[in-house]
């Protein structure tokens, strides 16, 4: 089953506030192998955040994906800034593009990830490929 | 750095449990990435490591070449190829390499390449580092 046509261009409500914490970047640091020197997270730490969002979108009945159906095609980070300790980050996901290509529906989101201020951390754009019923 | 540059190769040993710790710590749990049934049923030749964990390693390599984190500006890549992690205590390697592309007052272009064994399993990688 193909995905809403009409996902193209919609915007969901932001996720709730993500306190990070320096234990939880030590963490994904420690399970990345990469070095944390108590300032800036690991590069692909917002993906933590975007995941939130990303999964509002997977989970929702309307949209019609089927989650085991879904593969990650392409990710890209923009920052402004790194993340560090202390941030309450949201994360608000936007259906940049929608089309079919051979039975699978190739997604383009974009999650706008602010902080406390509302000011700009990082952008994570994400393709998701979901792949047709064979 | 200077355009042309060829970056010191970095080389990462990826084992299963990497995995798993790398499911908790970021919160994906997709079976792919830890069970081999459900990862063969969907025709893959077995448990194969998270995009974003590869993604994560070239990051590592980026950190070493601008000698601190929290340098990078820009970081994308494809996932075109998957990464087959063995139930083995030796797993696989992923081998990171990278070229300077352009250089400017405040920014460092690099093009990378990331392989295991013979083959590129990101597709098109680059990123955009601030210059120290």
């Amino acid at each position: 089953m193909a995905v809403d046509a009409s996902l193209a261009g919609r915007t969901f409500p932001p996720t709730e506030p993500y306190t990070v914490s320096h234990e939880k970047i030590v963490e994904f640091a420690r399970a990345t192998g990469s070095e944390y020197d108590g300032h800036a997270a690991p590069a692909t730490f917002p993906i933590v955040i975007a995941f939130g969002a990303m999964n509002a979108l997977m989970e929702d009945p309307e949209v019609g994906i089927a989650l085991h159906r879904v593969v990650h095609g392409e990710q890209r980070f923009s920052y402004t800034r790194p993340v560090v300790a202390g941030d309450s980050l949201t994360a608000e996901l936007t259906v940049d593009s929608l089309r079919q290509i051979g039975g699978a529906d190739i997604i383009g989101t974009r999650s706008e990830i602010t902080d406390g201020d509302g000011a700009h951390v990082c952008t994570t754009f994400a393709t998701l490929v979901h792949r047709g019923e064979s | 750095m200077d355009v042309g540059d060829a970056l010191p190769t970095q080389t990462f040993r990826v084992t299963r449990a990497d995995l798993v710790r790398y499911a908790g710590a970021s919160g994906d749990f997709n079976p792919i990435h830890w069970s081999d049934r459900v990862a063969t049923s969907v025709g893959l030749p077995g448990v194969i490591a998270h995009g974003m964990f590869t993604m994560a390693l070239a990051g590592r390599a980026l950190d070493t070449w601008a000698g601190a984190p929290g340098r990078v500006r820009e970081l994308g890549c494809k996932f075109t190829k998957p990464v087959v992690v063995p139930d083995d205590d030796e797993g696989v390697s992923v081998v990171v390499n990278g070229t300077v592309k352009e250089v400017t007052d405040d920014a460092v272009q690099i093009t990378l390449e990331v392989t295991c064994g013979e083959q590129k399993v990101l597709g098109q990688p680059k990123a955009v580092l601030a210059r120290g």
